[in-house]
């Protein structure tokens, strides 16, 4: 080892400290996302013409300093290089810890005892395969209510009139139910983690509040996206 | 009391090894979980058999040896307790106990209860150092330090090394030592001068040591014997990302 930092730029960047960073900074871009995309969802609310006005009008911001879509494709570039980032890094780190605990991770001990550990939550133990789950759903979604490409209820042309079709089919809701859930979960630790990872955390005091924050940002926006699909199931909104 | 231990004993580093079922008969409430064994191994010896090989030194708490996993809880089931200050009263007359040894690639086992924790004493030495002036001791106030850094400081300080933080850890982290070493130092002014190199040296030992990353799940805050607490590891990112802004800049 050298004295001094004993590593070059590519190790630094490997690091498993560099890698979580990447991870936090990733996942809060896409937080902030999340934050407008339900801000958007909510919308549906104020009815059709405004919803499907507020969906024609991302397209048109910019312009015609930008193309037609020019800053959607931007946001869409940026959250792309998100996920990429962030599970490449989480891949990375899992297989790491695989390593690091000859691949069975809390259950390494013979004993059957406290496999569950002394403290840990569920959402923390479930980062791994909830942001599985989560990056499944993504694909799904954007076939489904972006791509118009999967529409169990019908197509249509209006962003609108996809909603209220197809969560108008009890499992289509379901599915985004049980998603979202997962994603409350994976935000539940995934906020207070990001933070923590960003050397946030500096006292006591601090754990508390960080992970207060991060419960709150899971229920808004778990909460905030569950209200659109329900509403139209029990018919408020069609 | 009568109590059923099962153990982990494996001959060397490179054999397989299994749990095996021993029964100890007259164990006092206020023997402590060591001194249990210690009676364990009377029987085996006085029996002919091979007494079960486990690490302690001071048992009283501070030099660290000391290591066993019981019943799935590094240190066992008392809070801010080292094995060798557990006690037996804790314990039920009739219980079956599990004690097994730290389980980390990059802590072998050495024998039954026994594992190798020069990985730590690794990342010590890549950067857990000051750099100080040869010559008189200097003079005891010639450096002031503020209250609040001198507690943050003693408080990581307590470590005692003994790697309860890597058993328990899902991921196999040892970034609750690792930021423990790393801030004791970094938080006072005469661990300044290498803070930046000592961050970055230290993660880049502890990764190389073949240790995972931290997921601040908090398993090892919940078995260390001393009460570290989480935030220094999250104080040893935060040194780490400003050593790698400062470093490209
Ligand atoms: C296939 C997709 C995904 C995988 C495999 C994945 C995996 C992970 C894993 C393993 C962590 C661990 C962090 C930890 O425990 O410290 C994490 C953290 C996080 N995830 Fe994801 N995730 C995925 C998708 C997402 C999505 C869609 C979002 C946002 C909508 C998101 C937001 C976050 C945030 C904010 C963190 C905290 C970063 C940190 O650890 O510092 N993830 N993710
Ligand atoms: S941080 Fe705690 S559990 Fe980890 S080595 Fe130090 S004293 Fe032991
Ligand atoms: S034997 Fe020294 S701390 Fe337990």
């Amino acid at each position: 080892m050298g004295i001094s930092d004993g590593a070059g730029l590519r190790s630094k960047l490997r690091f498993s400290v560099t890698l979580h960073a990447a991870m936090a900074v990733s996942g809060l871009i896409m937080v902030l996302f999340l934050l407008a995309h339900m801000y958007g969802n909510l919308k549906i609310f104020e009815g059709q013409q405004a919803f499907d006005g507020y969906s024609a009008y991302l397209r048109e911001i910019g312009e015609p300093l930008l193309p037609r879509e020019g800053a959607l494709w931007i946001v869409r570039v940026v959250l792309l290089f998100s996920v990429v980032i962030h599970i490449y890094a989480a891949f990375t780190l899992w297989l790491r810890s695989r390593t690091a605990t000859a691949g069975k991770g809390g259950w390494r001990y013979e004993t059957r005892k406290n496999r569950r550990g002394v403290q840990r939550s569920y959402a923390s133990f479930t980062m791994r395969w909830g942001g599985v789950l989560i990056g499944l759903f993504v694909i799904y979604h954007i076939l489904n209510l972006s791509a118009d490409y999967i529409a169990p209820g019908g197509p249509s042309p209006s962003p609108y009139q996809r909603m209220v079709n197809d969560f108008s089919i009890w499992w289509v809701v379901l599915s985004y139910l049980i998603a979202l859930v997962a994603l409350g979960f994976h935000l539940r630790h995934g906020v207070w983690s990001a933070f923590a990872s960003l050397g946030a955390n500096s006292s006591v005091t601090r754990r508390r509040v960080l992970n207060q924050a991060a419960s709150l940002a899971a229920v808004v926006i778990l909460v905030g996206f569950l209200v659109p699909p329900l509403a139209i199931f029990v018919g408020w909104v069609r | 009391m009568n109590i059923t231990l099962r153990i982990w004993r494996q001959h060397d580093r490179d054999a397989a090894g299994k749990m095996v079922r021993y029964s100890v008969d007259g164990i006092s409430p206020d023997m402590s979980f060591l001194e249990m064994l210690d009676v364990l191994n009377e029987q085996l010896t006085a029996a002919g058999g091979e007494p079960v090989a486990f690490d302690n030194d001071c048992r009283e708490g501070i030099c660290g040896m000391c290591s066993l996993v019981i019943n799935g809880i590094a240190h066992g089931p008392e809070m801010l307790t080292a094995t060798c200050q557990l006690y037996m009263r804790h314990f039920h007359d009739g219980d079956t106990i599990d004690v097994e040894p730290w389980r980390s690639p990059a802590f072998p086992i050495l024998r039954d209860l026994i594992v190798d924790r020069s990985a730590f004493d690794r990342i010590i030495q890549s950067g857990g150092y000051i750099s100080a002036p040869t010559g008189a001791a200097p003079d005891a106030a010639a450096t002031l330090v503020p209250k609040e850094d001198a507690d943050k400081s003693f408080d990581a300080a307590t470590c005692i090394g003994c790697g309860a933080c890597v058993a328990a850890c899902p991921n196999g982290s040892a970034m609750l030592f690792t930021g423990a070493k790393a801030i004791h130092l970094g938080a006072l002014p005469q661990g300044q001068i290498e803070r930046n190199s000592r961050a970055l040296a230290m993660v880049n030992q502890h990764d190389a040591e073949g240790f995972g990353g931290c997921t601040q799940i908090g398993e090892c805050t919940a078995v260390c014997p001393v009460g570290i607490p989480l935030d220094v590891i999250s104080r040893l990112n935060g040194d780490v990302l400003s050593a790698l802004r400062k470093a490209k800049s």
